[in-house]
């Protein structure tokens, strides 16, 4: 009889202890399913040389330092490379949640590039899922070195080349990203110079992070159709490196065998070769300005 | 004898299902942090809670993607590195009021009342105590709070490069307004 009536006891017991427990399956029933949207796939708009599916978020302004030394294999004399610079300065920045557009100068051909990067497809899961971030990449470029050779048709439109791109990336976890990136490059006559004038090739990419702040980073493009560039064979550019995070900047260190820091250049005229040597040591900096606050 | 069961019986159902609950979703729970060097700011208008007035008891519960920032660049930095926030998407708060006899609910007015709980942050359970101010209306209570918190205490690491950047301690924000629920 005694065990009986303590039975009701527990009962106003345990309806105190888990009342807290209640109000919060309360909250959690009534809560709107969210759709969560995948951030930060890659740290930075670039993979390595080439474009990642992240933007510049609408009012950001990013200065992007992209620098690449010369050759490792050029010996002591070049310091193993470290003479010689290659500079692209851009300036990049984000319009909506799902366009950017920069423009840049490389002392490469002395070439000046203007692109724009549309975000289709965002990565998502919870109330609505996406497997998936998909960009669109376009871009164009003017090359204004001076022509040694006499040439019959120096226009303008004749030292432009063009690019699409369509980007897809899985972040797989918070610590592993991929994404592959099939690309068209046209280049008219000047750029061209006699090899095909249509570029078809795949790029693959991807970054393991290693610790919050750091990721290593690889980029491969396969270039479906070979060609030489001014004479010299072609080859496909293999970057690899690491992504450095401070406060407000993100420093990318790289090795690649292109020279160039914009698509029609790493894609087309990679004329460097891992095997030989022909490696150049590089960093992206990248300082992030916040011009509209949101 | 067999009274008295009922009488507990009932007592007990009584505390079950008696009691108004009052709830919000779109409750506000902000942080600001000042240092001579940068103040940052992050506001959350998603917080959801619930409030018991018969025993007093509130739970809070907000997603730690749902703070914006001013700066797009610190949103990432909080969510990838210092919350975490694909590991510990959410932060709780079940507590409940200690001088529950001094607010009168069923009077007008505005009370200041202590709260005491667990505050979870990135899984790491703290025992706080909070004073905030409650506002009897007509249709619904409001409920406001400031109070500070120490990062560290919720194991979030602040580098050293940004330490001078980030306030040792983040004054905290909560702005709720509660709407009675229908309970069934």
């Amino acid at each position: 009889m005694k065990r009986l009536s303590l039975a009701p006891l527990f009962v106003m017991l345990s309806a105190v202890v888990s009342a807290q427990d209640d109000l919060m399956n309360l909250l959690n029933e009534n809560a709107a399913p969210a759709v969560n949207y995948t951030t930060a796939t890659f740290k930075s708009t670039r993979i390595m040389n080439g474009h990642s599916i992240e933007r510049m978020a609408p009012g950001q302004l990013d200065f992007r330092i992209s620098h690449r030394f010369g050759r490792l294999n050029s010996g002591a004399y070049e310091f193993f490379g470290l003479d010689q610079a290659n500079l692209r300065l851009g300036l990049e920045y984000g319009i909506t949640k799902w366009l950017m557009v920069g423009l840049g100068r490389g002392n490469y051909e002395k070439t000046f590039d203007g692109f724009a990067k549309f975000s289709a497809l965002r990565q998502s899961s919870g109330a609505k899922t996406m497997p998936v971030s998909l960009s669109i990449f376009t871009s164009a470029a003017l090359k204004t070195l001076k022509l040694t050779g006499a040439s019959d048709n120096d226009y303008l439109s004749s030292r432009m080349s063009y690019v699409a791109q369509i980007l897809v990336a899985r972040k797989f976890s918070p610590g592993l990203s991929l994404q592959l990136t099939p690309s068209y490059v046209h280049r008219n006559p000047d750029i061209a110079d006699g090899d095909p004038a249509d570029l078809w090739s795949l790029g693959a990419g991807g970054r393991i992070k290693l610790s919050k702040r750091i990721s290593f980073n690889a980029e491969y493009y396969y270039v479906a159709n070979p060609h030489d560039y001014q004479g010299q064979a072609v080859y496909n550019p293999l970057s690899v490196g690491f992504d450095v995070e401070t406060g407000g900047h993100v420093f990318q260190l790289i090795c690649t065998n292109s020279v160039a820091m914009i698509e029609k250049g790493f894609i087309g005229e990679t004329t460097g070769q891992w095997s030989k040597g022909d490696i150049h040591f590089g960093f992206n900096i990248s300082r992030v300005f916040t011009l509209k606050k949101h | 004898m067999k009274r008295i069961y009922l009488v507990l019986l009932f007592l007990s159902v009584v505390l079950i299902g008696y009691g108004q609950k009052y709830m919000t979703k779109n409750g506000y729970i902000g942080f600001y942090s000042h240092t001579p060097m940068e103040d940052i700011k992050a506001d959350n208008n998603q917080a959801a809670g619930v409030l018991d007035v018969s025993t007093g008891e509130m739970v809070f519960q907000v997603l730690i993607r749902s703070f914006h920032f001013e700066r797009a660049l610190m949103e990432e930095h909080f969510n990838e590195n210092y919350m975490e926030s694909e590991k510990f998407p959410k932060s709780t708060f079940k507590g409940r009021i200690t001088n529950l006899s001094s607010v009168n609910f069923s009077k007008n007015g505005s009370y200041d009342v202590s709260v005491e709980g667990d505050l979870t942050i990135r899984d790491v359970t703290k025992k706080v105590s909070i004073k905030g101010t409650l506002e009897v209306l007509a249709g619904g209570i409001n409920a406001s709070s400031k109070f500070k918190i120490i990062p560290e205490d919720y194991k979030i690491n602040i580098p050293g490069v940004v330490r001078d950047k980030i306030a040792k301690d983040l004054e905290v924000t909560v702005t709720m307004k509660f709407t009675p629920v229908e309970t069934k």
